[in-house]
């Protein structure tokens, strides 16, 4: 028997996507009965009364839910969000509802042992509600109260050997693509090489110190995956130099019908044969490809957008020569608009033999530079934007390339420096002035 | 309740304490195949809808069936995921970015036995739990924030917003019949919680009145500085109200500078934007992440606001269904959203998406507009 009446909620329930109002009276109704005899540590009808605030909200038009306070685990200023609801009285299951942030395997692979153990963690001692997963890639669990939560903290680290992701002012938890694990395409273990940062920075992952959020993401491929390139204050994107390697007679299956192109992702409606001429050579952005029978590609003119190795994967591999390009400063619009990652390193070997040192070298000094210069919440894509591309370039320490704008600037604002003049900026008026009269 | 210690001692924190040790090495969690053949993949092909073939150069084949979820999901509904794991796909499942289940599979009958069977697994309420699709030129998951089930700063809800339209859309998520793959995200608030701003289509929910103002108690509760350099437009100064013959320190807001973002109230608990009437939803369309054929883009707003119309938003979800089939309709093979309507301009997305265009859309906010504006007499009538 539901707690609460709610008749709006209730109109979730129908229709074929999987509805979150059904799976959470589901969960209701299990800890009513409680057939386990579980010793709940949080209230058992935490639940329903997270349905019962939801459908205040539908009618209200308006959140329930106050501002965090401030709530953790010792020792760390992250991974733990306060969360209260702003009708106690009504919903005292969900009064005290904290966030817990967990930080998940790369490429959110699981055993259903390591599930099953953080699920028994989170009946006992929280809502039995989670996020899998939230959008910076963590798990999320949804909702417990403040004396749970060095407990949660406890039993994670020392019976499941898994740690909390971040929030606040600090790095947040990194994320990856599936990478090598499963894709051909991945031109870097991105997999390994998040694991190997996310350990190296764990005290910036769990202690702010920086002026705002940083986020890493990790796409193996320019396909993007992970929206690395949208989402994150540093992108590291796969990619290669050298050459498309060309199966010419699985090209001519393609061409001849035999395999369907766009590894079958269009199979549901008829588009007609397949034309090579159409739906590849024309579609290349920068105009390499040609074909009369034999498909070449100038990988000199090549931007590796993946278009051709897409459509036709058993025909087209990427190249061997292979590492990851570094973009830095994307972020959503708040608050200065959204911006999309920009190219800082062009092209870097991803070299687990050296523990990765070339990257971590960029990236510190990244951090560095905006540590110094950045304001109080203001993403590294805003201090870039205040004082300059160029600027980050040298901090990070990377050569100037032509790689890293689109065109030249538009105006000749030059910020010379006296460095970049002969014979400086210093100049004497007496001199000056035995060539003009005042 | 009897309280159940885990082992921790409140009166001694730091015994025994673990700190800083990440996740666990994901190595542990990779099925054998998966394992066996890690960075030798050759190639993959989409055998039908949800599920994917991948062969490795060893000749290894491992298939995978992938479904949908609706991400908030409870330890009930996570166990039915692991049995379904422990009898199919030897004990591993992978959850995707757009949160998707993943079972690894040995063979193409075995693929097919477990699509069935996720297809089979339905809620009380009649709803599927694990709609198998998600692949391909179609529809996938959509990715979201948490509205009104947990957040604080919502102008909707999340969870309710998404499953109102993967419902209307829901026969791209089993099918593969779009020109190209077109992502929905959904983000409560300007925050973007969900980074929904380069999506095909984007649900954005927002705020439309300026902060109220909670006086009596704004000094207690907020650091005014913070709430004032927290404002990227300059609208809130330092002020002094009187109430009752008392004095109150206190920010003022010029509201006309307000462009509603919510950024005070994230500093300042005493300065709430929620309203019934105010708040509602921004559609974006025409955003990528992926650098195949044209390079990355920004989503572009072309419906400024829709009212919330709990519990499933209809006006919104019959919008979205108009943009997405007259794309389906017009453009061509592998052409993204925003691709096709940057290739009939967008003078005509809004003719044949038929949605209005109004002075909110011109955009009005610093540089960036600027690049917005058309500088040319190229355009359609």
């Amino acid at each position: 028997m539901a707690k609460h009446k709610t008749p709006l909620l209730d109109q979730l329930e129908s229709g074929p996507w999987p509805s979150f109002v059904s799976d959470v009276k589901q969960e209701a109704d299990a800890r009513a009965k409680n057939e386990k005899g579980i010793d709940y540590q949080i209230p058992v009808d935490c639940p329903d009364d997270l349905l019962g605030v939801l459908e205040m909200s539908y009618t209200d038009g308006e959140t329930h839910w106050k501002h965090g306070g401030i709530v953790g685990v010792f020792g760390y200023g992250g991974g733990v969000i306060g969360r209260y609801c702003d009708q106690p009285e009504m919903f005292p299951g969900v009064a005290h509802f904290h966030t817990v942030r967990v930080a998940q395997p790369n490429g959110k692979w699981y055993n259903t042992q390591l599930l099953r153990s953080l699920m028994d963690i989170w009946e006992l001692r929280g809502s039995g509600l989670t996020n899998m997963h939230g959008a910076t890639g963590d798990i999320v669990f949804l909702g417990t109260t403040t004396p749970q939560l060095e407990e949660i903290f406890w039993e994670l680290t020392h019976d499941l050997d898994i740690d909390l992701g971040g929030s606040g002012s600090n790095l947040r938890t990194p994320a990856t693509c599936l990478g090598m694990s499963r894709c051909e395409y991945a031109c870097y273990d991105s997999q390994e090489l998040c694991y190997n940062l996310t350990m190296e920075y764990q005290d910036e992952l769990h202690r702010p110190a920086f002026p705002y959020k940083f986020k890493f993401k990790f796409d193996a491929c320019p396909n993007g995956c992970v929206a690395a390139i949208a989402r994150s204050d540093l992108s590291f994107i796969g990619t290669w130099k050298d050459e498309i390697r060309i199966d010419q007679e699985a090209v001519a299956a393609y061409v001849g019908g035999e395999i369907a192109p766009n590894a079958g992702a269009h199979a549901g409606r008829d588009w007609g044969k397949f034309d090579i001429q159409k739906e590849v050579v024309d579609l290349c952005p920068s105009k390499c490809i040609s074909y009369d029978g034999k498909l070449t590609i100038d990988n000199k003119e090549c931007v590796r957008c993946m278009h051709c190795i897409n459509t036709m994967p058993k025909a087209l591999r990427i190249g061997q020569e292979t590492g990851c390009s570094i973009l830095c400063g994307a972020k959503a619009p708040i608050l200065d608009g959204p911006q999309m990652g920009s190219l800082l390193v062009p092209f870097i070997e991803v070299n687990k033999d050296d523990d990765y040192q070339a990257i971590k070298d960029i990236v510190e000094n990244v951090w560095d530079w905006w540590m110094e210069e950045g304001k109080n919440r203001e993403r590294i894509g805003e201090t870039m934007k205040r004082l300059g591309m160029a600027a980050l370039v040298n901090a990070a320490g990377v050569p100037v390339d032509a790689r890293q704008v689109q065109e030249p600037r538009h105006n000749p604002y030059i910020f010379w420096k006296a460095e970049d003049v002969d014979g400086g900026w210093e100049r004497d008026i007496n001199d000056f002035r035995t060539r003009h009269q005042r | 309740m009897a309280f159940i210690s885990s082992g921790y001692d409140p009166s001694k924190p730091m015994e025994g304490r673990i700190s800083d040790i990440g996740p666990r090495h994901f190595g542990e969690y990779l099925p054998p195949v998966i394992k066996d053949n890690f960075g030798k993949w050759a190639y993959h092909e989409i055998i039908e809808p949800g599920v994917l073939l991948h062969v490795a150069d060893s000749g290894d084949k491992t298939y995978t069936v992938r479904a949908g979820t609706a991400r908030l999901m409870t330890v009930t509904h996570i166990r039915e995921i692991c049995d379904i794991a422990d009898k199919f796909s030897g004990g591993y499942v992978r959850f995707t970015t757009r949160n998707n289940l993943e079972f690894q599979v040995e063979t193409e009958e075995k693929a097919k036995e477990l699509k069935a069977f996720l297809n089979d697994q339905k809620f009380d309420g009649g709803s599927y739990k694990f709609p198998v699709g998600g692949t391909g030129a179609g529809v996938t998951n959509i990715v979201h924030t948490q509205g009104w089930v947990h957040c604080h700063t919502p102008a909707t809800d999340a969870s309710g917003t998404v499953k109102a339209t993967m419902d209307v859309v829901f026969d791209d998520f089993q099918d593969m019949k779009l020109p190209a793959p077109v992502r929905i995200s959904m983000a409560c608030c300007l925050n973007m919680c969900g980074a929904v701003h380069c999506s095909d289509i984007a649900i954005l929910g927002i705020h439309r009145k300026p902060p109220i103002l909670d006086h009596e108690y704004l000094d207690n509760l907020c650091e005014i500085p913070l709430a004032v350099a927290a404002c990227p437009t300059g609208a809130v100064r330092p002020s002094k109200v009187e109430i009752n013959g008392e004095t109150y320190k206190t920010v003022a807001v010029k509201e006309e500078r307000c462009m509603f973002c919510g950024n005070c109230y994230t500093m300042c608990p005493s300065m709430p934007l929620a309203d019934k009437e105010g708040d509602g939803i921004a559609l974006m369309v025409g955003g990528k992440i992926s650098n195949r054929i044209t390079k990355p883009a920004f989503s572009k707003v072309v419906v400024p606001f829709i009212p919330n119309e709990p519990p499933r938003w209809p006006t919104m979800t019959k919008v979205i269904k108009k943009i997405l089939d007259t794309y389906a309709a017009d453009a061509n093979k592998y052409e993204r959203l925003g691709d096709w309507a940057n290739r009939i301009g967008w003078e005509r997305f809004f003719e044949k998406c038929d949605l209005p265009f109004s002075e909110h859309l011109i955009d009005d906010f610093r540089d960036p507009a600027y690049y917005t504006w058309r500088q040319t007499t190229q355009f359609k009538w």
